[in-house]
């Protein structure tokens, strides 16, 4: 289980750098918050995996804050974009 | 077993994260990049989750867990389409790609106006 969690976490780091530039180099507000809501995901996927290879579920309870403070933030400039364009 | 499953649902879900931030790279505009990203905020998530609850076997994981499953599965769509109707409303432009019909776009009134004229929404 050990080297499949560090497979995942390896492929994770991947995804989420590439998010990373997405978000950093170029696009519109609704492109940045695209890879932002992509890259919480990884995150909260990233957390997910740790756990498993602590084999302790301690951690989840950060899931569930993500998780829900994630949806507040695309909300949120959904109606910035709303009121100022993309 | 248990962990050879396990292992599979998270891979599968890691798998597809990967998916998702090479599609925000290479596809051509706004609405399909997220596309790409909402099927892994969903898909992905769900089977990376699944994954851990079977990894970890503990009551206490699984339902937070569930309720984690439920909540994305209630709020990545509503975002997705918060975030689509916002900037198609604010005019963000489709892929010169994109297959227009123009039998059924005259058959349902002529809506060929650009992106951000429309009223009502």
């Amino acid at each position: 289980m050990t080297v499949v969690t560090t497979v995942a976490l390896g492929i994770l780091a991947i995804a989420g750098g590439l998010c990373l530039v997405r978000l950093v180099r170029k696009g519109s507000v609704a492109d940045r918050i695209v890879a932002l809501d992509t890259l919480l995901v990884i995150v909260v996927s990233g957390i997910a995996v740790f756990s498993v290879r602590r084999g302790d579920g301690v951690y989840l309870d950060v899931l569930v804050v993500t998780a829900l403070l994630g949806f507040v933030g695309t909300a949120t400039v959904a109606r910035f974009i709303d009121r100022r364009g993309a | 077993m248990t962990d050879f499953i396990a292992a599979s649902l998270l891979l599968a879900g890691v798998a597809l994260a990967l998916v998702a931030s090479i599609g925000l790279h290479r596809l051509p505009d706004l609405f399909s990049r997220m596309h790409a990203a909402t099927k892994q905020a969903t898909l992905g998530l769900v089977l990376t989750l699944t994954g851990v609850v079977i990894g970890l076997e503990d009551l206490s994981a699984t339902v937070k867990l569930g309720v984690v499953i439920i909540a994305q599965f209630i709020t990545a769509p509503i975002g997705a389409h918060l975030i689509g109707r916002s900037a198609y409303a604010a005019g963000t432009e489709l892929s010169p790609d994109t297959l227009v019909d123009k039998s059924v776009s005259d058959a349902l009134g002529g809506t060929t106006a650009a992106p951000g004229s429309e009223s009502g929404n």
